[in-house]
């Protein structure tokens, strides 16, 4: 996994709540048997038509916002499936963090899974974001994983945002879950020898 | 203090605790499907690994597969290779597979149960988000992502922060009319669909009590459509009957011994919940939805809600849904005429929900207007609809049983609802495409979904005389 430590971007804004995976990635492009090539079809229902042209009105079609590698997000993001192909396409498009005050629990997990950063912040947070992008769409901001702080460049906002550290220790390091879990097998084996349920099974 | 029951199969369950804020977490049981495990299985190559146990995974074929002709090589080439690569990734692991043709072949979450590998107080995981189904028989299950299927197969472990917990009590009688789909619904109405998010919840009270263990996993299947990580129910005789004497199940004195653990599996009197919230019955009517998410429910004879009742940061949202829905604010949905009809998922495809549909058609008509699609959830649900002839009340109502698979639920087979077609649908997400680009998704329960079929439009089930 790709080191994370320090972030300095401009946004792309989606001031929606709810959002689902089913909208990140339609089931329609689920068929893939690996993990690339995603970020060609992330919001593809809002994207493209249904002759597959561009979207003027969708934000990802407007090219002011174009290089940015922060989403920023509304409420509830990522609920819905547990397909990992959202976390994937949206790591694929070229985001490195997504932003929303609230997240669904197994789209964080998959993020994390992927060196993508969910950084929750506060609704009040969330909403000066969208408020201060709408004059000024090269808005940036400073994600710093170690002091674990958003900073909205420019205007001397800052956020602290939440953790898991052992989650943000695999981050810093580009370790994954697996690594660890199977330097653990001894444990693992003691448990299987020990566990109650297990026997009467 | 007392212990929740979630905190009891957890706690079993822990194999080391993480410093900052994470259990290593044993799995009892992992299911796989064709969608999420490929790229699991390529990152096992990866590593130069094996699976760590082949005894506790189980695969079965069911989101992309076809409901007609099953015998047949399936047309859609990108379908057909996933389903290929499958077999040939459980084949070179060593995975037991219940692939199409199979006997015991269905919708990962009709299977596990009916064959009795689902059991209470067990770990189950599934690259699947309803996995909280198997929530029903009091076993903590839940849906995980591709990288963490990978994670189970290397170790049989998963590394887990452990979530907070949540009761919801219902006590007192259904009315007539109302099913568990509908109890899930309201439920999911009055919390919102991220309501439950960090939690897992337990159902609790009479009502629940009194559901059998085909409705309670309709209850458990959509907890996730509140945000909630899993939803389980504890054990009691109507689960220990269900589990007795199922293919896999323990058998003779394996199995009173695992009564007696099961028996200990409730909440303690005194278990303190980080959430409660209590319902009453009585309340709850035939539901359906008008919206882009499970939350965005009503009572059926309601009108879709005012703008101005909906909280202010989440009204762009609300137009947004109703702008592609089609509906106004503050309408009846009652009258709208639907042309689609899908009955069927891991939601609402068990027997008892064919049978209910079935004895509500005898005797009638589909509408003309209105193509249905009746699909079972597995090869042994079929089987045993044809036993009791509910093919041929289906077949003399002017519908068509199909075979077994998630088919329209999410549309990636080629049972799609058309763009701008209204769908009264069994399944558990109206999300925005789910049954097809452009396609609009009214959730309801099995009953509401024939009623609708044979009307051709929205209609309240309790006009109909039930038995």
């Amino acid at each position: 996994m790709e080191k994370f430590i320090t972030l300095k971007s401009t946004i792309t804004p989606l001031a929606i709540e709810d959002i689902d995976t089913d909208q990140i990635i339609p089931a329609r492009f689920l068929k893939a048997t690996t993990r690339e090539g995603f970020g060609d079809n992330l919001f593809r229902d809002w994207r493209y038509d249904e002759n597959n042209q561009p979207k003027k009105d969708f934000i990802l079609n407007n090219d002011g916002y174009k290089g940015s590698k922060i989403l920023v997000a509304g409420k509830n993001f990522g609920c819905g499936s547990s397909r990992e192909h959202a976390a994937w396409a949206i790591h694929d498009f070229g985001f490195k963090v997504v932003i929303s005050s609230f997240f669904a629990d197994i789209f964080k997990s998959n993020a994390l899974n992927n060196g993508l950063l969910p950084v929750q912040v506060s609704q009040d947070f969330l909403n000066k974001i969208f408020e201060l992008v709408k004059s000024n769409i090269k808005l940036e901001l400073i994600i710093d994983l170690e002091n674990q702080q958003v900073e909205i460049v420019g205007h001397s906002i800052i956020e602290k945002f939440d953790l898991n550290q052992y989650k943000k220790t695999c981050l810093i390091n580009g370790y994954d879950d697996i690594d660890y879990l199977l330097s653990m097998k001894g444990k693992i084996e003691e448990y299987e020898k020990t566990s109650k349920y297990l026997h009467i099974l | 203090m007392g212990k929740t029951l979630f905190e009891k199969v957890w706690n079993e369950h822990v194999v080391a605790e993480i410093p900052g804020g994470s259990n290593v977490l044993y799995i009892d049981k992992h299911l796989i499907h064709e969608v999420t495990s490929p790229q699991a299985f390529t990152g096992l190559e990866n590593r130069g690994i094996g699976l760590y146990s082949t005894e506790r995974i189980l695969a079965t074929a069911d989101h992309n597969v076809p409901t007609k002709d099953q015998h047949l090589p399936i047309k859609e080439a990108l379908s057909r290779l996933q389903v290929e690569k499958l077999s040939e990734n459980c084949k070179k692991f060593g995975v037991t597979l219940y692939g199409l043709g199979h006997p015991y072949q269905g919708i990962v979450h009709v299977i596990g149960p009916e064959l009795g590998i689902t059991l209470p107080g067990m770990t189950i995981v599934c690259g699947d988000s309803h996995t909280s189904t198997h929530g029903a028989f009091g076993s903590i299950a839940f849906g995980i992502g591709t990288s963490e299927v990978e994670q189970v197969m290397a170790t049989q472990c998963l590394m887990q922060a452990k979530p907070k917990t949540m009761k919801i009590e219902i006590n007192g009688t259904l009315g007539k009319g109302v099913s568990s789909k509908d109890i899930i619904l309201y439920i999911i109405s009055k919390i919102s669909a991220a309501g439950g998010t960090g939690y897992f919840v337990e159902f609790a009270g009479s009502a629940i009590r009194s559901l059998s263990m085909e409705a309670r996993m309709t209850i458990c299947n959509m907890s996730i459509e509140m945000g909630a990580r899993g939803g389980m129910i504890a054990p009691d005789e109507t689960t220990f009957n269900y589990v007795k004497g199922r293919e896999f199940a323990p058998k003779g004195a394996k199995f009173d011994e695992a009564v007696a653990y099961w028996k200990t599996l409730y909440s303690d009197n005194n278990a303190v919940f980080d959430q409660v919230y209590h319902y009453d019955a009585a309340d709850i009517a035939p539901m359906i939805t008008y919206g882009t998410n499970p939350g965005m429910g009503i009572k059926i004879n309601s009108n879709v809600p005012k703008l101005s009742e909906i909280e202010e940061s989440n009204r762009a949202t609300f137009s947004k849904a109703l702008e592609y829905m089609g509906f106004t604010e503050g309408t009846p949905l009652l009258g709208k005429q639907v042309n689609y009809v899908f009955i069927g998922s891991c939601t609402n495809s068990r027997i008892e929900d064919l049978r209910q549909v079935a004895q509500f058609l005898k005797g009638k008509k589909k509408a003309s207007n209105v193509n249905a699609y009746i699909v079972p959830g597995s090869k042994q649900v079929e089987k045993q609809a044809m036993a009791e002839g509910l093919d041929k009340i289906l077949a003399e109502a002017g519908f068509e049983l199909r075979e077994p698979g998630c088919s329209a639920c999410l549309g990636m087979n080629e049972d799609k609802i058309p763009k701008g077609e209204y769908c009264v649908s069994t399944s558990n997400r109206n999300f925005e495409g789910r049954q097809g680009p452009g396609a609009r998704t009214l959730l309801a329960s099995p009953l509401t979904a024939a009623a609708v079929a044979v009307s051709g439009k929205i209609v309240d089930i309790r006009e109909f005389s039930l038995n």
